[in-house]
């Protein structure tokens, strides 16, 4: 927020626990879903594609299989959009395959309110009937204003509503690392 | 960039800025149109109105589409069976309109400024589909989005716009936002139809069709409206084809890829040749189906920029 001052509190996560997190929740993928047959990954705009893009790169190392990986921009799905003060700029959706009897895995960064991941999942539903939906996230901070939980997480954090967590990716923002920030 | 308008009036009150991010976010809904579900709920709950003072099947039809895959409900209003006829003014049909609670309403007329007019006494939104011989901005963006989408950039491309420019809403939104995206522009019709100080819009003249085509990246052919203008400057259908329709043999000396645009509907044999119009370098209906996206944009934007307005004035 502009004009806002907000405070860095604590480091969470840096290069090698995120690293090592996206590794761990990779193997659980495979180990519930049993290998990587009808899988595949949908990261959310825009931090949750890149982490969807190295956890299939994981995959892909311990597996040695390829999971197809979408990109889903759920701006039209969402509940808030009027009570965004900065209009969210909508960016394309690109999932190039069919998830009809595929066992979806959702990923995001951070999991909060569950709000993105209830519009995500309705976004999900206008490409077919997958066979499952999973939720993989690298924090989870709790606050949910849905029933909604994450079938893996990287970490899960306590925090404060006035608190934000911020991932911040090498891909999006130049270094890996995660970090606690307060409004103050 | 943030979108902060209520209304879509004009090109000529627009950006640079502000057409990119119509062209953006256009590009994001054409995907949307591509899908199984062609539906998203962006809009839902929202009210559009098609108010439409002309005759218009493609631009309602168009927008109606637009409208529904954003799940906004849609009614149309053909002025020749409401309650215009009885003397309403346009004011109060549109005072009417907002106390039903609408969010949008897209109109179509025939006195240039009636869009900007109407905006100026609503608090909902106004969408131009075109006002006399003004404007027709949806009609531009969505030609400009397919140059793009077929050339890669506006930037530095030469384009060519013929037929009645004084009479062309199309052309003249064209000009704008052609002219704005660093595009130089010619315009080509006989003298009579050449409105005066038409170069003051910044654009080149010429009522030599192959001169228009001869090294043009792309020509975007207006409709002849003969049935619009009976004592029409030109007499002759047959006439203009002969000196300025566009032929297979006039293409050949111009850009093998020129791309050649039409708004529609075609008169076959009249503007071009049945051949040019289904030939390679015609990207006729991909205008129509790019129509879809550009007003998905524009309504998605007008309605989130009138919810801003709104919280502005708390």
């Amino acid at each position: 927020m502009p004009g806002e001052i907000m405070k860095e509190k604590a480091k969470i996560l840096d290069k090698d626990t995120i690293n090592r997190s996206l590794m761990r929740i990779a193997h659980e993928i495979l180990e519930k879903n049993k290998g990587t047959k009808d899988l595949c990954l949908v990261g959310i705009r825009n931090r949750g594609a890149h982490l969807a893009k190295r956890l299939a790169g994981c995959i892909e190392q311990i597996e040695k299989e390829i999971v197809p990986v979408g990109i889903l921009d759920i701006t039209l799905y969402r509940d808030d959009l009027t009570l965004v003060a900065a209009h969210p700029v909508v960016h394309k959706t690109e999932i190039g395959f069919d998830i009809s009897g595929k066992n979806v895995v959702l990923v995001d960064d951070v999991l909060y309110t569950g709000r993105t991941i209830r519009a995500a999942m309705d976004a999900l539903m206008d490409f077919g009937r997958a066979k499952s939906v999973q939720l993989a996230v690298l924090i989870d901070r709790g606050h949910r204003e849905l029933p909604i939980r994450a079938d893996y997480a990287g970490k899960n954090i306590p925090t404060a509503q006035k608190e934000t967590v911020e991932v911040r990716l090498e891909e999006s923002d130049g270094a890996d690392e995660v970090v606690i920030v307060e409004k103050d | 960039m943030n979108w902060a308008k209520k209304d879509l009036l004009g090109l000529e009150y627009l950006t640079k800025e502000e057409i990119e991010l119509i062209l953006s976010t256009a590009e994001s809904f054409k995907e949307v149109s591509g899908r199984n579900i062609k539906k998203v709920p962006a809009l839902r709950g929202k009210t559009v109105v098609n108010l439409f003072y002309e005759p218009s099947t493609r631009t309602r039809v168009s927008f109606e589409v637009a409208a529904k895959r954003l799940s906004a409900d849609v009614i149309n209003i053909a002025v020749e069976t409401s309650s215009v006829k009885k003397g309403e003014t346009l004011v109060d049909t549109g005072r009417n309109i907002e106390a039903l609670k609408a969010d949008i309403i897209v109109m179509r007329h025939n006195c240039s400024g009636a869009a900007t007019m109407l905006a100026r006494h609503l608090n909902i939104s106004v969408v131009n589909a075109g006002d006399g011989w003004h404007e027709h901005p949806t009609q531009a963006l969505l030609d400009i989005f397919t140059l793009k989408e077929k050339l890669g950039h506006i930037e530095g491309l030469n384009v060519s716009i013929a037929g009645d420019i004084a009479h062309s809403r199309v052309a003249r939104s064209n000009i704008w936002g052609l002219t704005k995206l660093g595009a130089k522009v010619k315009v080509c019709a006989p003298k009579m139809l050449i409105p005066p100080e038409i170069e003051k819009m910044g654009v080149g003249i010429t009522d030599n069709i192959d001169e228009a085509l001869k090294g043009a990246d792309a020509i975007n052919v207006l409709r002849m409206q003969f049935e619009r203008d009976e004592k029409a400057a030109f007499p002759q259908a047959l006439e203009y084809f002969k000196t300025f329709g566009i032929t297979e043999e006039r293409l050949k000396k111009a850009k093998k890829n020129i791309v050649v645009m039409h708004p529609g509907p075609i008169n076959r044999g009249i503007e071009m040749s049945s051949e040019v119009a289904d030939g390679v370098n015609s990207v006729i209906l991909e205008q129509v189906t790019n129509g879809i996206a550009v007003r998905m944009a524009v309504l998605f934007l007008v309605a989130q920029g009138h919810d801003k307005n709104g919280q502005d004035t708390d």
